[in-house]
């Protein structure tokens, strides 16, 4: 009886540990974020694009409107194909861009907007990219969107056209 | 000659690291329990990404303003979430992964008890 009992014990054992296993293969080992956080603007103090002047975040976000704020830079390829589509958000007023010019080199950045056009009401610099971790950014492009100080969705990569279409259903 | 001091100087003042040598150390520790999150399996430390060198920059900032290894990990626990730690947080969905080994240890050594001992 005793012996009989133990070898099952052991098979159980086995059982659930491989099913907790195998389980877990399946499990993403990629970082995949939250991206309906409802998290806390960050504060940030930054130098502004346009002049030397400093940026205060409370006073960007005051207005407790909806907000995009979007991370890129220059040298990133996905900021240029997503840039169109910043551009026909600019045209909605219910919404701010905001521009986190993210590591980038001052004279690139601005051709890049002079090419492209300006998207943005206000950009300010993240020279050396710690104002992006605040956030929890990861990666350039990024955009948040925001409404009265509080993140309510985060775009991972480049905006496409569905993601367009989401935020002017969102604002709407 | 006099230039040649002048830039000597700025040199070493531009690369003078503010933080001493024990505060060096943690933000190295910190650093190597930390996940590269856009490179998989190499931890922020080995990582030289723009991701990691501004996550170092970070820690060092972090570290000067006073919090210590806890509080920093605690504020990038809410940014990143846990799969930024390397080490697990002990709750309700590690249990398994960190008991699961005491368990173990104490079967088989409850196993040898039984063989070597009580049958004795």
């Amino acid at each position: 009886m005793k012996s009989k009992f133990i070898p099952l014990i052991l098979i159980l054992i086995f059982l659930i540990t491989f099913v907790i296993f195998f389980k877990g293969l399946k499990n993403s080992n990629i970082y995949t974020p939250d991206i309906n956080l409802k998290k806390e603007v960050p504060s940030f103090e930054l130098k502004s694009f346009d002049n030397d002047s400093i940026v205060i975040s409370e006073k960007i976000f005051e207005d407790n409107d909806y907000y995009l704020m979007n991370i890129w830079a220059s040298w990133c390829i996905p900021c240029k194909e997503e840039h169109k589509f910043l551009m026909e958000l600019k045209k909605d007023d219910r919404i701010e861009l905001i521009g986190f010019n993210y590591k980038d080199n001052f004279k690139n950045a601005l051709s890049f907007l002079k090419d492209l056009g300006n998207p943005y009401d206000i950009i300010v610099l993240d020279k050396d990219g710690t104002a992006s971790i605040e956030w929890g950014a990861y990666g350039v492009p990024e955009s948040f969107l925001v409404y009265q100080n509080k993140i309510i969705k985060r775009f991972i990569g480049q905006i496409n056209n569905e993601d367009l279409l989401e935020i002017q259903k969102i604002i709407r | 000659m006099k230039f040649i001091h002048i830039f000597l100087i700025v040199a070493i003042i531009l690369n003078f690291n503010f933080l001493n040598a024990n505060e060096i150390e943690t933000e190295n520790k910190i650093a190597k329990n930390l996940r590269c999150l856009i490179c998989q399996g190499q931890s922020v430390y080995d990582s030289d990404s723009e991701f990691a060198i501004s996550l170092k920059l970070v820690i060092k900032n972090k570290i000067q303003e006073g919090l210590n290894e806890e509080q920093i990990y605690s504020f990038l626990k809410t940014k990143y979430g846990e799969w930024i730690l390397y080490d697990p947080v002990f709750n309700r969905n590690t249990y398994f992964l960190w008991l699961l080994p005491i368990l173990i240890f104490l079967a088989g050594g409850a196993i040898i008890f039984k063989k070597f001992y009580i049958k004795k």
